[in-house]
């Protein structure tokens, strides 16, 4: 049986003026799955997750939602009601400094006449539930939270319209490490409850590992690898993958001086 | 700090507002220009209340009369009360103003609205033709006008206000090019809110204190040149008005020489109050907050006589606490920290952001920011007590025996001068060397450092070199003087974490060439495990445990450790997928 697939790239490219940003990149998300997308600075994952929301170029190729070919589409002339939300990495730029929180989980509601200001001021109260905020923060202002919080109410914002896919570019990369469990525990807890899929943009491989089902690698605007998570993040089968996973330090001392050992042994036949 | 941030009380939209509005207020310059505009206004405001007599009734032997008699401050060339005509001249000049405002902050502020978010040709034409209106003399054009259209002065202030509609669209336009690649602008979009609202919700609240700013000057400069072109006759001579006294004060200048002297008092007490609340307002934003007074008595620095460390300590420091000023009294960072560093250790200092272990490793560098001070404990260096020591002796140990490598290396290499240059002039500095030593000891470190082509590195200027390299270049630098101490502050964080496995083999291998003792700040515990001897964890200004690697990873003892080795997300089960219901999806 083959499953429903909910976002199908195909050879999707995006060139930013000589640079070739996106080669050729495939790759699908199943409704209500995770896929992590992995690389390092440069290798055009943001790039692939700007082209998905709408608020990138794509030059050639098909992003299908549901079937619907919505590359280059702008989120305002997608049908659906914005079925696609992102959560960013920043988490102090991510928020309009002069509004309330209630006033930026409501926008989205009232500008697009889903609901009067009335239900939505409502609705608040049960997203800040969500993502475990109390209710008295819908009148303060986004300085006043920690960047922890903020995520959280950034993640709030985003499930405020029900979308069906959240991109997600980097969100606990710039969090503390307890509050990055918290928070990623948060993301599988919404998904479970929610069905939402997620396209997880991250550079950090262990990250990636915890919260994906499938896994997708990117080097140099390529897709080097894609395949299921554990195998992905734990038996890799290309070169780059492996100097990944061996370059990310390990928290226990022998197996670290293993891990180091291999890597240098890798970097040596490279 | 994000934890001081948290506990703060609920505080409302308008609070925000009010709190604003009263830190102007108590600013001296703000106060004084805010009652003076305040006056002048309602005065202008109520001037047929104010006025004992119409502006335009003359009483001819009351001509240049002086003060007295029913006329508060005496009359006029025509026999006219100056007190009546002064409170109704300033509602004639404001009108004038108004209108200039109204229509250089309209015109002006769309127009940098829309060119700056939507760039490209939009931007390019709005530019044309702002520039071409600067270029135009404005004296000279309202002159044509008035002479073309007629005695009224508010055309001619309609006209001017076109003239300074390229001041507010060069500010917004700035303005909107800072913060349209915000990404709560990206937010705003992908939440499908149109172009339309995004500029006027999101793109405005944030350029709006700059333009109320513009506007109060604007409003000044306005006053004046209303005035100016009313003294020089080119207004309604049957309106009252400031400058229109003026020239009438003029006019009768040996007669009556005091009566020049309101209107002048009005016009510059107006716009004096106008550039005076416009500067409150921008220092009050430019401080971002309520200004913090220092503590009024500065604790000294305690530092005890301490019984001789062991001979092989080459870092000591006992109860360190260092504290910042906050509004009641010290808000310490640090609190009551020690640890110790033999030579050729490597000390991991592990903690969150908050914790004080950045504050930690600049008080022992002596590189705290502004305010930040020691107030007590001692931090001894092989021997020497830093806390006693002058600004010139610790400044002498650092590069010399104490190194320091940062966290952002692009941000510590001026962009101005290559790589070379900012090697090889502290090297000339420190060790009293010549250039050609230090250019051929340059060249030898960046090649130690492993970096491709040292001659190139040397010779690039910061921009043409990658993250990873600057780092390099950076622990060149620390290393070159071989000092006994080396303070890395998360000296991988902001690399990709291939370059980070490299950079932290190379401090490494470093590390053991110079027998170096290392002090290795960093949240990342795998970074620890990869390299340090032993490990301080500290939480909230506090170290609450320190071990040596392999036991603290083996059998963490306090339950903060264990937390946070709890919360490394490594190794585990992964999910499996299960697609969902379709009916759960939307429930």
């Amino acid at each position: 049986m083959n499953d429903p697939v909910l976002v199908d790239c195909r050879n999707v490219n995006v060139h930013f003026g000589a640079h070739h940003v996106l080669k050729n990149v495939n790759l699908t998300i199943r409704p209500g799955e995770t896929v992590g997308l992995v690389g390092e600075s440069g290798s055009g994952k943001t790039t692939l997750g700007r082209a998905i929301l709408g608020i990138g170029p794509v030059n050639s190729g098909e992003i299908l939602f549901d079937g619907e070919n919505i590359a280059g589409v702008p989120p305002r002339a997608r049908k659906g009601q914005a079925a696609i939300q992102a959560v960013f990495q920043d988490p102090y730029s991510s928020l309009n400094p002069s509004m309330t929180i209630e006033d930026i989980l409501t926008e989205p509601i009232v500008a697009r006449r889903l609901a009067s200001p009335a239900d939505a001021s409502q609705q608040v109260r049960k997203l800040l539930d969500q993502v475990a905020l109390p209710s008295d923060a819908a009148e303060r202002f986004p300085r006043e939270f920690s960047g922890g919080q903020r995520q959280r109410i950034a993640i709030a914002r985003a499930l405020a319209l029900s979308p069906r896919l959240i991109v997600c570019d980097e969100p606990v990369s710039a969090l503390d490490l307890s509050t990055q469990a918290r928070v990623m525990d948060l993301f599988i807890e919404i998904q479970e409850q929610t069905g939402v899929a997620y396209l997880f943009v991250s550079h950090d491989l262990a990250a990636v590992r915890h919260i994906s089902h499938r896994v997708a690698v990117m080097r140099f605007g390529e897709i080097v690898e894609f395949g299921e998570c554990d195998q992905v993040t734990a038996r890799p089968d290309h070169d780059y993958t492996k100097r990944l996973l061996l370059a990310a330090p390990v928290a226990d001392p022998a197996r670290q001086a293993e891990r180091r050992a291999a890597f240098r042994a890798l970097e040596m036949t490279a | 700090m994000s934890d001081i941030k948290t506990v703060q009380a609920p505080i409302h939209a308008a609070s925000q507002r009010r709190h604003f509005v009263r830190s102007v207020l108590t600013n001296p310059t703000g106060l004084l220009a805010s009652v003076a505009l305040l006056i002048v206004i309602t005065a202008a405001v109520f001037a047929p209340l104010l006025a004992p007599n119409e502006p335009s009734t003359v009483q001819i032997f009351k001509v240049n009369a002086p003060a007295g008699d029913g006329y508060l401050l005496g009359g006029d060339g025509s026999g006219r009360d100056i007190w009546s005509r002064l409170l109704h001249g300033g509602r004639n000049t404001f009108l004038g103003a108004l209108i200039t405002i109204f229509i250089a902050a309209s015109i002006g502020v769309t127009a940098g609205l829309f060119a700056g978010f939507y760039g490209r040709k939009l931007d390019l034409v709005a530019r044309w033709i702002s520039d071409g209106i600067m270029a135009l003399p404005a004296l000279i054009v309202l002159l044509a006008f008035y002479q073309a259209l007629g005695a009224s002065i508010y055309l001619s202030m309609a006209v001017f206000g076109v003239m300074l509609s390229p001041g507010f669209f060069r500010l917004t336009r700035n303005l909107v090019n800072g913060v349209k690649n915000e990404l709560y602008i990206d937010a705003a979009r992908v939440s499908g809110l149109s172009d339309l609202r995004i500029i006027t919700k999101h793109i405005l609240l944030s350029v709006r204190a700059p333009v109320v700013i513009q506007t109060s000057i604007v409003a000044g400069i306005a006053i004046v040149v209303q005035s100016g072109l009313e003294f020089l006759g080119l207004g309604d001579p049957s309106t009252p008005t400031w400058g229109g006294m003026l020239q009438d004060a003029f006019a009768n200048i040996y007669v009556s020489p005091q009566a020049i002297l309101w209107p002048g008092l009005a016009i510059t007490a107006t716009v004096a109050s106008l550039v005076l609340l416009a500067n409150a307002i921008r220092d009050r934003m430019q401080q971002g907050g309520v200004p913090v007074r220092m503590p009024k008595v500065l604790p000294l620095t305690v530092s005890d006589t301490l019984p001789g460390a062991a001979p092989d300590v080459l870092l000591d420091v006992r109860d360190l606490v260092v504290a910042y000023p906050a509004n009641d009294g010290w808000r310490e960072v640090v609190k009551g920290v020690s640890l110790s560093l033999k030579r050729g250790e490597v000390l991991g200092l592990v903690g969150e952001s908050g914790s004080g272990k950045s504050q930690t490793a600049f008080a022992i560098l002596g590189l705290l920011s502004p305010g930040g001070r020691v107030l007590s404990g001692s931090i001894q260096f092989d021997g020497i007590d830093l806390g006693k020591s002058s600004e010139d002796e610790v400044r002498s140990l650092r590069g010399r025996r104490i190194a320091y490598v940062p966290q952002e290396p692009m941000a510590n290499l001026d962009p101005a001068f290559r790589i070379g240059f900012q090697l090889v002039e502290p090297m000339m500095t420190v060790l009293g060397i010549s250039r050609a030593e230090a250019t051929r000891r340059a060249l030898k470190l960046l090649a130690r450092v492993k970096l491709p082509d040292p001659e190139r590195v040397f010779r690039a200027y910061p921009h043409e070199i990658s993250g990873g390299m600057a780092q390099r270049v950076l622990i060149a630098g620390a290393v070159a003087c071989s000092p006994d101490l080396l303070i890395a502050d998360e000296p991988t964080t902001a690399l990709d974490v291939t370059v980070q496995a490299e950079v932290l083999d190379l401090l490494r291998d470093l590390q053991k060439e110079f027998n170096m003792a290392v002090m290795l700040v960093t949240h990342n515990f795998g970074v620890v495990a990869d390299s340090c001897d032993r490990v301080a964890v500290m939480k909230d200004g506090r170290i609450v445990e320190t071990n040596t690697a392999t036991e603290l990873f083996a059998a963490p003892a306090h339950d903060y450790t264990r937390m946070l080795l709890g919360s490394v997300l490594e190794g585990g089960e992964t999910r499996t997928y299960r697609p969902p219901m379709t009916e759960e999806r939307r429930a």
